[in-house]
């Protein structure tokens, strides 16, 4: 979706601020935050791609103006809900009232936390052959699905190169609407500063995205 | 937490905030429900707290400073390199190191989001989650630099890698001169997040 998570290129944010000394979390209920998102995902409630998606779909002044964890708060409420996890009015009443739903997965216990600190996997076997190789030049198509993607609107209908190939992994614009993970080729391709950003751009600037197949075609 | 625009003589901390009361509801009927353990909570964020960060990083570029075999193996597959270390395993499927070479400075960023190697680096700072690093990186990576007071020699290219799957990405930046006959150790010491990130150097011997 065209959305305003979707920053690549943007002016206007003013200078990046780094914090010296910055701790992990800034309060305890950013930690909380991070705890019940990873839960819930662990237990089968959502993907990543879907807890991604519903932080897109915050409306854009309260994405602008939400601190990160404050992001995953509200979209994690938003994903639950709609998803039947819980009701809009336990989550507003702080008690569950009403029958829980299963998850996949069972309830996220203790002995679940190991398995968690280990990355996913997103490899998948190849339902096809490649279409591209590393050398190759592709444009990326001009899209604007109004789901969720990872083609970001600065690098479309640009011509770059194939640089790596990684294999094949689950594909999120799928994975995130729960419409299979629809396994896709998925390759870095770099482009030219002036390509992204036309004749003013510093020339010694290159952008590489990682682009799944279906973003790309042959240039 | 630091700006007090409101009149309150005495800050009163059993006052919480919406947000914190949202959490507490949200955490309370998660729990209810039967979804989670509380206990699990606690041990996920003493995980994070003690079990990733930035030294797990720096270990694997100070070994890959010292070691030509190793830094190959990295640079070849990450992901089997990183393996090998006993210590930091916890790395999954889609680990890339980039080098930085006196020709060529590496920077990491995820426009769409806050897309990050955690088992390398820990949990992102806020800066690389805001909306100043995301939106500038791509298109004016020497304007970011230049706000963490970094410069490069103005005919380095500069190659963003912008996160939009599930890659990670991981600089190896270039050793220190001044360093030679140091230990991994000693080595691991001058690795900064940020020189792993893109957006700084290593420490200095002596800085």
């Amino acid at each position: 979706m065209n959305g305003v998570h979707d920053m690549g290129g943007m002016d206007g944010f003013g200078k990046v601020e780094p914090e010296l000394n910055e701790p992990m979390f800034h309060a305890e209920w950013e930690a909380r935050v991070l705890a019940m998102v990873r839960a819930m995902g662990a237990a089968g409630a959502f993907n990543i791609d879907t807890s991604r998606f519903y932080r897109e779909m915050l409306p854009p002044h309260v994405y602008l103006s939400s601190s990160y964890y404050r992001k995953w708060l509200l979209g994690l409420e938003d994903l639950l809900i709609d998803k039947g996890y819980v009701a809009a009015g336990e989550v507003a009443a702080g008690h569950a009232v009403e029958a829980a739903k299963p998850l996949k997965h069972g309830k996220f216990r203790l002995d679940d936390v190991e398995r968690i600190m280990v990355r996913g996997k997103f490899g998948r076997a190849a339902p096809a052959a490649a279409k591209f190789k590393p050398g190759d030049h592709v444009r990326t198509k001009n899209i604007h699905p109004a789901t969720h993607t990872r083609l970001p609107r600065y690098v479309r209908g640009h011509v770059g190169v194939v640089e790596r190939d990684h294999g094949c992994q689950v594909f999120p614009d799928s994975a995130a609407t729960e419409s299979g993970e629809n396994p896709q080729w998925l390759y870095t391709v770099v482009f030219d500063g002036a390509e992204l950003w036309g004749p003013d751009a510093d020339p010694t600037v290159k952008i590489s995205i990682d682009a799944f197949e279906p973003y790309l075609e042959a240039a | 937490m630091t700006g007090h625009d409101h009149d309150h003589h005495d800050h009163d901390h059993s006052e919480l905030s919406e947000t914190e009361l949202r959490v507490r509801a949200l955490e309370t009927v998660l729990t209810e429900k039967g979804y989670v353990d509380p206990a699990a909570l606690d041990a996920i964020i003493q995980a994070y707290e003690t079990k990733i960060g930035p030294h797990n990083g720096a270990q694997v570029v100070a070994k890959a400073w010292s070691d030509p075999a190793f830094k190959q193996s990295l640079l070849d597959d990450a992901t089997k390199a990183v393996s090998t270390l006993g210590h930091v395993s916890r790395v999954g499927d889609h680990l890339v190191a980039v080098e930085n070479t006196p020709q060529r400075h590496n920077m990491v960023v995820c426009t769409l989001c806050s897309c990050y190697p955690w088992e390398m680096l820990g949990l992102p700072p806020v800066w690389y989650k805001a909306a100043p690093y995301r939106s500038r990186a791509v298109k004016d990576p020497r304007g970011v630099l230049a706000d963490f007071g970094v410069s490069l020699p103005k005919d380095t290219e500069i190659r963003v890698w912008d996160s939009t799957a599930e890659t990670r990405f991981l600089v190896l930046p270039m050793r220190p001169e001044g360093t030679e006959g140091w230990s991994e150790q000693q080595l691991a010491e001058l690795v900064t997040r940020d020189s792993m990130i893109g957006t700084g150097f290593p420490k200095t011997p002596g800085a």
